[in-house]
């Protein structure tokens, strides 16, 4: 094997990785708006580091080519689809999961310990 | 490098299988359609990957077309649940 493909091996360990961590995180993760997170990660960074990989072996320039448009439009459509469902959820009502159980939160929550410690380091400075 | 090819198919087929079953379990629509997304880029990245594992790097027009395809559907299955039409 030659240097390059020690490279796009490498790239190709990294990518798949990723693919599988962030699947794990699709699946495992609490809630809608956690789940957004590994989602948006895989699109953009599993699919970089398998490109770039295949990029290295490509026997041609027009397969070069073919790889670098499919990288250009994946980076242009996933983070917009991303952003798409996740605002449609938004309009939707859906409020994330917050430390309370759901729901929005209050400006201050209840913690009177918290609250007066904010408050005095703020009186002292 | 076909190995190498073999596994990360290997490891991209089992992130899609893990994303399926979240697409098929996820208790919201929003749910489905995030996990139907990501399916959709590891498809693209799974076709690209199998024309270099058999030799033929003619697949990446196919692959092409399934990223375009993939963003239109997602947006058009997000227009349809948010406002129950298409149009």
């Amino acid at each position: 094997m030659s240097v390059l493909d020690w490279i796009s091996a490498i790239l190709l360990a990294l990518g798949g990785f990723v693919a599988l961590t962030t699947a794990v995180g699709v699946l495992r993760m609490p809630d809608f708006f956690t789940r957004i997170h590994p989602a948006g990660k895989s699109d953009s960074l599993a699919q970089l580091l398998v490109l770039g990989a295949l990029l290295l072996q490509a026997p041609s320039w027009q397969v070069a080519v073919k790889l670098l448009l499919i990288c250009g439009f994946l980076l242009l459509t996933t983070p917009s689809s991303t952003y798409a469902i996740a605002h449609a959820a938004i309009t939707d009502g859906r409020q994330p999961l917050t430390g309370n159980g759901g729901g929005p939160q209050p400006a201050k929550p209840n913690e009177p310990g918290v609250g007066a410690a904010t408050g005095a380091s703020e009186a002292s400075s | 490098m076909t190995h190498i090819y073999g596994a990360a198919l290997i490891a991209l087929l089992v992130s899609m299988f893990l994303l399926l079953a979240r697409a098929m379990v996820g208790p919201t629509v929003y749910d489905r359609l995030l996990a139907t997304n990501a399916f959709g880029t590891k498809t693209v990245l799974f076709v690209a990957l199998l024309g270099f594992f058999s030799g033929r790097p003619d697949f990446l027009d196919m692959a092409l077309v399934y990223a375009l395809i993939n963003f239109v559907t997602t947006v058009a299955v997000l227009k349809l649940v948010q406002d129950s039409r298409l149009a």
